[in-house]
């Protein structure tokens, strides 16, 4: 990374700030076409299930915890916005509102997991965690169990991703921020973080109509 | 996001002494190698990690060929089972996949685009920290007793009934992927952002079109397997049915997404191996590559295509057949940029001024043995034709032709061509011809009768056969050893050259990419100063035997 000391260096491959900051950019967009084909091969598995035992599916989908997802959908989108206008103040100097943004960001992630962590209790509760503690609905039959692999293997890839996420916010405010090498002249590493942040965010925005609506009516 | 295209290279140097230490001079400490972010070095640090991959898989290869010289066979069938299955993860994954995008790629294309290291450097040693840790994993399956399922790792037999390392060998793979997408997503950026002054599009050398469609592929067929092996790990370790009948799984799913990664993985190995090819013959044939367009639109057709193609690998496994009949279809569109770049590579040594040095004969091999390996393919993907040499040697054989017999050799032509600007020395000019040929006709000994047995009816994976099929049986083992000799006899020759090889000067072949105008070995940031594009590549003129470099200068013959 760049020295620390002002005024901020680009690295040695790049002739200038603007410059690594575009790479910087690209590097995360091409990272991010990975992780959707890495998501879209699961939930493609997951219609592919769910077109073969659509009754099953519906049964078993009734039991997820409709509230949970419903309210952690409002969390992330908001989370989102607020890392936007983090972005925006970085870019515009406003180093407090940035701050402030961030910890906003951060707090709703871990709101989010909080609720997630909730609704694992309950889904335990409904004896609906496969090999763990699973009793098989009437009418869900043995693809049922399959909707709840799903269930599991989709929100805990997502989680794993929203902690990254978190994480990837406290190193900009505990390193790179703390440090002054967030500034208007070149905040891109906030920004790139903000575009992961923003694709954690659409996954489960894919996630929560498949898991939790789909059949539901 | 700025989508601007202008190629922005690196500002000057500050006045760098024309005298700077080589990257491989300039601190020789171990942390200096193991920590090092220069592109170069870490080239050579997957080249460490690749060839000793390659010798793990040539072993149990050495194995297989020696059980199958007799119809009874020398191994127990158990084994032999572990033995095809482990050549085939180890070599697919840990040599070809990697082979020439984390070697020669690593090294050659910021080097060709005249940029300074790669986009992320941290990234690129991560790549091979990743890599390395998929290695440990797949040793670990390996020595624990291996995994007997092929390296398809075919549902339900990977997880119902294999009672090997399936696990780990799976992990091993998953692991893997994280180290193909780092390299690939380094490579994507750096190709688009790093560019010289005056290096377009359409002034990239091939070689770095090819490393860059293959990074497409990589990026985006990748995470498909990590999504299907890490499924496969999840049905075996935990008991779920994901892939099983018995809990409503569907085993067929398992070989669509395989091969939606699998298939497109071959072409991983082919395309840097037709850019390397591209190199070669021009400079060699001492003249411009025939067809430049067409070849970088025939390397991004065969990236796209290879999404389209991959059913055909499951003709015989109970898919309907209309989809079969859309992806034999779909194969055959893969034959036309094929057969663009076979014919373009032809018609670029008509009128040339040939030498026939080692890097041009295994890269003429690479094209003759491409072919063969393609035509074949056209008759795979036959319906009818397939569903009678479907899992015989014939398969085998096609696939060797394309995968050892294009690619290796490929990789070999690279070798030999680069390795005066890798190492600063000159390799020795008439053992290398020799392996070159040894190579050529230990290959086609090997594996030609392959396609013979494969069409009498010899199914693949089988330890045993009747005694009528013998002679070819033992024709090919006899082959597999001179293969193996052509292939041992490198490592000799260019070792002796590290120590005692002719220095070599900064362009040593008389070629125009930018790679050649900095020193031999190249300096820790690869150039003294930042090269300026103003010509499009392979200016080669065979008439008057002048060339002109990339940088617009001139040079008499």
């Amino acid at each position: 990374m760049p020295a620390s000391a002002p005024p901020l260096r680009p690295e040695i491959q790049f002739a200038t700030l603007e410059q690594q900051g575009d790479a910087a950019q690209l590097g995360m967009w091409a990272f991010l076409v990975n992780e959707t084909l890495f998501f879209g091969a699961l939930i493609f598995t997951y219609y592919i299930y769910r077109i073969a035992y659509p009754h099953e599916f519906a049964v078993a989908a009734k039991d997820a915890v409709l509230w949970c997802g419903s309210v952690n959908l409002v969390i992330l989108l908001t989370s989102s916005l607020t890392m936007v206008l983090a972005i925006n103040a970085g870019a515009q100097g406003g180093r407090h509102a940035m701050i402030g943004w961030l910890i906003a960001t951060a707090a709703l992630g871990c709101v989010f997991l909080l609720i997630k962590g909730y609704e694992y209790y309950q889904d335990f509760q409904d004896k609906v965690v496969p090999v763990v503690n699973f009793v098989a609905k009437p009418g869900a039959g043995s693809a049922g169990e399959l909707f709840w692999v799903f269930y599991w293997i989709a929100t805990g890839l997502h989680a794993i991703h929203l902690t990254v996420g978190i994480g990837l916010v406290l190193y900009m405010l505990l390193w790179r921020i703390k440090r002054g090498e967030i500034t208007p002249a070149y905040y891109a590493p906030l920004e790139v973080v903000g575009i992961y942040w923003s694709f954690v965010d659409a996954v489960w925005l894919f996630l929560y109509p498949c898991i939790y609506l789909v059949g539901r009516s | 996001m700025s989508v601007t295209t202008v190629e922005r290279g690196p500002a000057a140097e500050p006045a760098a002494a024309f005298s700077a230490p080589s990257y491989l001079t300039e601190e020789n400490t171990v942390a200096s190698w193991l920590l090092t972010r220069d592109h170069k070095r870490i080239a050579l640090l997957f080249f460490a990690s690749i060839t000793f991959f390659f010798f793990i898989g040539g072993f149990a290869a050495t194995l297989m060929r020696l059980n199958l010289a007799t119809p009874g066979g020398l191994l127990q069938p158990a084994v032999y089972n572990r033995m095809f299955t482990m050549h085939g993860i180890i070599m697919v994954w840990f040599f070809l996949i990697p082979s020439i995008p984390t070697t020669f790629g690593n090294f050659f294309v910021p080097l060709m685009i005249g940029a300074r290291d790669l986009a992320f450097p941290r990234v690129n040693l991560g790549s091979w920290y990743v890599f390395n840790l998929s290695g440990l994993v797949v040793l670990y399956s390996l020595v624990m007793g291996g995994a007997d399922t092929g390296w398809t790792f075919y549902t339900p037999l990977s997880t119902s009934y294999a009672d090997g390392y399936v696990f780990a060998a799976a992990m091993a793979v998953f692991i893997n992927g994280f180290s193909s997408i780092m390299t690939s997503l380094n490579f994507i950026v750096t190709i688009h952002r790093l560019r010289a002054p005056g290096m377009t599009w359409m002034r990239l050398p091939l070689f770095v079109w090819g490393i860059y469609a293959v990074s497409v592929v990589m990026l985006t067929a990748t995470p498909v397997l990590a999504m299907d092996t890490f499924l496969l790990a999840v049905e075996r370790f935990l008991g779920v049915g994901l892939f099983d009948p018995n809990h409503g799984g569907d085993p067929l799913l398992w070989q669509h997404m395989f091969w939606f990664y699998s298939h497109p993985a071959v072409y991983i190995m082919i395309l840097p191996a037709m850019g390397v090819v591209s190199e070669i013959i021009p400079c060699y044939a001492r003249r411009p590559v025939f067809g430049y367009a067409g070849m970088t639109m025939a390397l991004m057709a065969i990236a796209i295509l290879s999404f389209f193609v991959w059913a055909h690998h499951m003709f015989v496994a109970g898919i309907s057949i209309y989809s079969g009949v859309a992806f034999s279809l779909m194969t055959f569109f893969v034959a036309v940029p094929s057969a663009i770049k076979v014919f373009n590579w032809t018609v670029s040594l008509h009128k040339g001024s040939i030498t026939f040095d080692a890097p041009m004969l295994y890269a003429l091999g690479f094209v003759l043995l491409f072919t063969l390996g393609g035509v074949t393919g056209l008759m795979l993907a036959t319906l009818g034709i397939d569903v009678d040499v479907h899992g015989t040697y014939f398969v085998v054989a096609h696939f060797h032709y394309i995968m050892v017999g294009a690619t290796v050799s490929a990789f070999f032509g690279a070798l030999h061509y680069w390795w005066p600007k890798m190492t600063g020395r000159m390799y020795p000019e008439t053992w290398a011809r020799f392996a070159a040929i040894l190579t050529y006709v230990g290959f086609n000994l090997t594996f030609f009768p392959q396609f013979i047995l494969g069409y009498l009816g010899m199914p693949r994976r089988s330890y045993t056969y009747p005694p009528e099929w013998q002679s070819w049986n033992l024709l090919s083992s006899a082959g597999a050893s001179i293969l193996a000799i052509a292939y041992i006899l490198p490592l000799l020759y260019l070792g002796w050259s590290l120590f005692r090889g002719r220095k070599a000067s900064a362009n040593p072949w008389r070629a125009t990419g930018l790679e050649w105008a900095t020193r031999s070995p190249p300096p820790a940031h690869n150039f003294e100063r930042t090269p300026v594009v103003t010509l499009e590549p392979y200016c080669y003129d065979p008439e008057r035997d002048t060339y002109v470099t990339q940088e617009g200068v001139p040079h008499a013959g």
